[in-house]
């Protein structure tokens, strides 16, 4: 938007809103709208020049300043703010219903009440919906727990290592991403900042002891998604049948090059070996690694050593009774 | 220039409030401070023009309503008037509690599109005299982001209008032109989707925005469809989103090395010690899951889990040979 567009809608608004406000400090309306002092001064006298055709002294609009206060006393037609724009509606409209669906965020019959006032002056229907069907009392555990700022004691899956570790962690945020919620702490197993995922935390138990990361723990800056795939992670290669060609798209990858075959040969940062091995092992041979050789190798090992127990294991019901 | 400019604007908006007759350009000129020239100049009267045009586009780029219309049969050019019932917020009132969700709402947005959006509506509704306290936060903290598609896409389904689109599915080769009357847009699990009448399938369909490839391109007329009553576009998303529930009547067991197989021990239906009793329907697909463990775990029965775990693991053998390895 141009700045005076901008400052138009500012303008446009000001009115509206100071009516609403009689003998509103302009400090407090400056800081509430935003801007400076100054600002709202210089906005106010140019709106006094400002009328109805005619101009005269009954056409302009008009204030009564009271010291360090103003009411307006004459909006010349201007008194209502300008309707919601669609993309303005739509914001809201979105922002309102993601609102509802967060876990213990709020009494979803307030969220709602607003949703239906600010759909009915916006004239936005039910055109936009928003579902996050996910663990919602896992979820709300930890929120409670984070707003009660105490240290936590959690038993958590890490999917990457297939592990399951007992840690003490020290809240920092909770936050949704891709439609899952997830815990930032510091973690003192791991005396590092941690992110956990709220459905693999499979216990957990609220400390008496208040929450106490190091000052310098602070949460990542993340964007829009959960993990940030960083140049110094290993890049590996992989040729990926049709079967499987949702991991290029589930996964960010750095290239895509389809193959004469209808292969796709697909080069992504892994968060680390162990975890591409764990991925490939378990895509029921639809994908085969290229690089690192250290991939490929443990990936072949692996199998191997799984096929070598089967040979010296017979079937159950191979066995006789 | 910025201070006048703003100035005429304002006026230029009070005037076309003010009248129930269309004005002309010619009558707007002779009443709107800032307007003023020598119609019988051309190159005045062309300044005029561009002027009053940048105008009135600014105008409409801010959501000004700006009607064009002649008042009697007898006006020669279209004029101008602003109608005050498309141009006011309607009257609204929000309980303190509401008003506090708004302004959380207004902050989740990550996009900086929608994050504008989102609190120059804001603006609007505290100058309806709402009272919203901008410090009201959230415990939680939400990554809410769209696709590029979700514009178009929204302001399709608003003008009720026709849309095609290339749109990739991952198992084929090509992207594919799409029609669709759009009823609606969906996130769902955090992906947004927009759901609506296929029309060469001629059925309900719903299509993941991530997938759409290039633009989507409005065809037709607005209002050139209407929305089915009664649908749920959630429930649509769910359906296309999660596989149907299949009755999982198979039993696995499977052996698991002590300490090892984690994931596999979450999600058992029965654990006995090391032994774990699997559910599933497919065994295909069961034995992707268990291939994924490797040697720490085997499976002990039935033998279609175990064979089809068996040729998982060959292929992948076969597969990662490292060629050093063959060398030697």
């Amino acid at each position: 938007m141009t700045p005076s567009a901008d400052r138009l809608g500012r303008l446009l608004n000001l009115v509206p809103y100071l009516l609403a406000r009689p003998g509103i400090r302009l400090a407090d309306a400056a800081a509430d709208l935003g801007v400076s002092e100054r600002q709202i001064r210089e906005d106010l006298e140019l709106l006094w020049m400002c009328g109805l055709p005619g101009y005269g002294p009954g056409d302009l609009i008009d204030m009564a300043f009271d010291e360090d206060s103003v009411t307006i006393t004459y909006d010349a037609g201007i008194g209502r703010p300008l309707r919601l724009t669609p993309d303005e509606a739509v914001a809201l409209d979105v922002a309102l219903r993601l609102l509802a669906e967060l876990p213990g965020s709020m009494d979803r019959g307030v969220v709602h009440r607003t949703l239906a006032k600010i759909e009915k002056v916006a004239h936005s229907g039910p055109a936009i919906a928003v579902g996050m069907p996910e663990q919602p009392e896992r979820a709300e555990q930890l929120r409670g727990a984070f707003e009660r700022g105490r240290a936590l004691r959690i038993t958590y899956y890490t999917a990457r290592r297939d592990a399951v570790t007992e840690r003490t962690v020290d809240p920092l945020r909770l936050l949704m991403a891709d439609g899952r919620t997830y815990l930032e702490a510091w973690c003192r197993l791991a005396s590092a900042v941690r992110l956990f995922r709220a459905d693999r935390i499979d216990e957990l138990t609220e400390l008496d002891e208040q929450a106490d990361p190091p000052s310098w723990a602070v949460p990542a800056e993340r964007g829009t998604k959960a993990f940030q795939l960083t140049p110094e992670l290993p890049l590996i290669t992989l040729l990926i049948q049709r079967p499987a060609r949702w991991v290029a798209e589930y996964y960010p990858c750095e290239s895509v090059e389809p193959q004469p075959n209808g292969d796709w040969l697909v080069r992504m940062r892994a968060g680390d070996l162990a975890w591409a091995r764990r991925l490939l092992l378990g895509l029921g041979g639809h994908v085969t690694a290229l690089g690192p050789p250290e991939l490929v190798s443990s990936i072949g090992e692996a199998a191997r050593q799984a096929l070598a127990v089967y040979e010296a294991e017979p079937a159950l019901s191979a066995r006789p009774e | 220039m910025s201070r006048t400019r703003t100035e005429r604007l304002v006026n230029l908006v009070i005037c076309l409030l003010s009248t129930r007759r269309f004005l002309t350009a010619a009558q707007i000129a002779q009443t709107v401070p800032g307007y003023e020239h020598d119609p019988s100049l051309p190159k005045d009267h062309e300044a005029f023009q561009r002027k009053f045009e940048r105008d009135k586009a600014e105008l409409r780029m801010l959501g000004v309503p700006l009607e064009t219309g002649t008042s009697s049969v007898f006006d020669a050019e279209p004029g101008y008037r602003i109608a005050q019932r498309d141009y006011a917020l309607p009257e609204v009132e929000l309980e303190p509690d509401e008003a506090a969700a708004v302004g959380i709402a207004a902050k989740l947005w990550r996009d900086a599109g929608l994050a504008a959006a989102a609190s120059s509506g804001l603006v609007k509704l505290r100058a309806a005299g709402i009272d919203v306290d901008p410090h009201a936060t959230l415990g939680i903290e939400p990554q809410m982001s769209v696709e590029p598609a979700f514009d178009p896409v929204t302001a399709a389904v608003r003008e009720r209008r026709i849309i095609n689109f290339d749109y990739q599915v991952p198992a084929e080769d090509a992207p594919r032109t799409r029609r669709l009357q759009p009823w609606g847009a969906v996130c769902w699990r955090g992906r947004w989707y927009v759901v609506g009448h296929d029309l060469d399938r001629r059925a309900a369909r719903c299509f993941r925005l991530s997938r759409v490839v290039g633009k989507v391109r409005a065809a037709g007329e607005p209002g050139a469809f209407s929305v089915p009553e009664g649908v749920d576009l959630i429930d649509h998303v769910a359906r296309f989103s999660t596989a149907s529930p299949v009755e999982r009547t198979g039993r696995a067991t499977v052996r698991l090395l002590p300490g090892r197989a984690n994931g596999i021990r979450r999600r058992a239906d029965r654990l006995e010690g090391d032994v774990a009793t699997l559910a599933y329907s497919d065994p295909e697909h069961l034995a992707e899951l268990l291939a994924g463990y490797g040697p720490d775990l085997v499976v002990l029965d039935p033998p279609e889990v175990r064979d089809a775990v068996v040729k998982v693991l060959t292929n992948l053998a076969c597969a990662h040979t490292v060629r050093s390895e063959v060398v030697a």
